[in-house]
């Protein structure tokens, strides 16, 4: 282990013990948070009982979905807008201020279209998710030298087979942080969207905890999303080093 | 001409926007959307209401210190961590998933910690937009040329001085770029945190009309917002712009 590794699992490790005593010594009441010991027993407690199996399973199913199919229609969408400047120019301030639109506020709209069922989180998720693929997989596309493109020109290689053989490997890396930034847009999206309303998923899990006041599965099933989401995260970062290091040896 | 088609692109975006409004409208019906033209008679009208005002102080009030609040400790988290080499080594993965958790999942604490009002929704606003302006602040100070740094150390400049002379100038359009990044997330948490957290509020009025089926005050809270949101947004993108040409 290295130094910063140690001093890494302090800065973690540390607040987790202060607030283990405050909360033992009585300085934070049991009303506003149980001790952590007791959260992570009480995560994984709630875990194996499986009482919640079905809830997370349901939000990973719809991050899933909602994840694939931003990158599918995100990367598709972007080499289409890529090839018409018009286009291009006139989605641009789109793009730029996209994220700047509160996209919940859509979300009743969305239930009263598609109804209560799941289709207006992985909507909600997608939509998030999907500018961020296309702005990434564009930036990638923008660097491609055009001794590429006269390679495959050379070749006679039609559009299709542009695509599949020189540009998206090419913009490969950029198609990473899309990537990422879709994982993580998808998780806002669903988990949001079952908080704001929805009868599955553990965002509705959480929000139906809090109304009951039943901190000991509303703390362990928060922690829970911050693992996934942070750890999914951490180790999408590590492959990326991963895959850039090999790319600068070669 | 193409001077003329750059120039009108804002105005032809703005067209297909509303046309495929329009559109949406005639495919999905009254039940869930309100025409282009109705819903911006109706924000006309309720702008015209002072109680629709009294909502929009009270959001505006808890987003403007709420992005204070961000800038204020996304700037000072990010100088740490970019100016100094262990903190940024031990902190910048930490802060990166930060960045990937839906805080959204924290919003029960936050109602735990300050009660339902006022304080809350600033809370919540400003975790939303900390983290964006942190994660710029912190590559900026490390993308500032190291003969910069090194001039610095030559002037003997304080720290503070050296932050405030060589550092910020240096690296304000990246600065610039979070900042106006938090601006957006900082807006969003805001009306989420009111949408749960409160009683008054756009977020609320938005959160009750969901609850009632308020088709007509939905789709204005939203065109409202979404106005809001993008016209600042693109005053600060041209600021942005004109900050990284100089």
């Amino acid at each position: 282990m290295t130094r910063v590794g140690l001093y890494r699992i302090g800065l973690v490790a540390l607040p987790a013990v202060a607030l283990e005593l405050l909360c033992r010594g009585g300085v934070i009441d049991r009303l506003t948070m149980p001790p952590p010991s007791q959260i992570v027993d009480g995560l994984v407690r709630i875990l194996l009982a499986g009482q919640m199996t079905g809830a997370i399973l349901k939000t990973l199913a719809n991050v899933t979905l909602a994840f694939v199919l931003s990158l599918l229609i995100g990367i598709a969408a972007a080499a289409a807008i890529h090839r018409v400047p018009f286009v291009r120019r006139l989605l641009d301030p789109l793009f730029a201020t996209y994220y700047a639109i509160p996209i919940y506020a859509f979300y009743p709209l969305f239930m009263i279209v598609f109804g209560l069922g799941d289709a207006p989180q992985v909507l909600i998720a997608f939509m998030l998710a999907v500018v961020g693929v296309i702005v990434s997989t564009l930036n990638g596309l923008d660097t491609l030298p055009r001794a590429l493109l006269r390679t495959a020109r050379v070749y006679r290689m039609n559009p299709v087979q542009t695509a599949l053989r020189i540009t998206l490997p090419y913009a490969a890396p950029f198609l990473f942080t899309g990537m990422k930034l879709a994982i993580a847009y998808a998780f806002i999206g669903v988990i949001g969207a079952e908080f704001i309303m929805s009868r599955t998923g553990l965002g509705y899990e959480i929000r139906f905890a809090y109304d009951n006041l039943d901190n000991l599965v509303m703390y362990p099933l928060i922690l829970l999303i911050l693992l996934l989401a942070s750890g999914i995260n951490m180790t999408l970062d590590h492959w990326e080093r991963l895959l850039l290091a090999r790319r600068a040896r070669r | 001409m193409t001077d003329l088609l750059r120039r009108a692109n804002g105005p032809i975006l703005i067209a297909l926007l509303l046309a495929l409004w329009q559109l949406a409208f005639n495919l999905v019906g009254r039940d869930a959307l309100t025409p282009p033209a109705e819903t911006i008679a109706y924000t006309w009208y309720l702008l015209g209401t002072e109680a629709f005002w009294r909502h929009i102080a009270e959001t505006g009030t808890a987003f403007l210190i709420a992005l204070l609040l961000a800038i204020l400790f996304g700037l000072a988290l990010g100088l740490q961590l970019g100016l100094h080499r262990l903190s940024g080594q031990v902190a910048e993965p930490l802060l990166l998933a930060a960045n990937s958790v839906p805080k959204i999942a924290l919003y029960p604490i936050v109602l735990l910690l300050f009660g339902i009002g006022m304080p809350a929704k600033i809370a919540f606003g400003a975790i939303h937009g900390i983290v964006p302006v942190a994660i710029f602040t912190m590559s900026a100070c490390r993308n500032v040329a190291p003969v910069h740094y090194r001039t610095a150390a030559a002037l003997r400049l304080s720290r503070w001085d050296m932050i405030t002379h060589v550092l910020l100038p240096a690296a304000l359009p990246e600065i610039f770029s979070g900042i106006r990044i938090g601006f957006s997330l900082t807006l969003i948490g805001t009306i989420l945190g009111e949408m749960f957290g409160s009683q008054r509020g756009l977020g609320y009025l938005l959160m009750t009309a969901i609850g009632l089926q308020n088709t007509r005050v939905i789709m204005s809270v939203t065109l409202l917002l979404v106005l809001f949101a993008t016209s600042i947004s693109v005053a600060l993108l041209a600021a942005d712009r004109r900050l990284r040409r100089t």
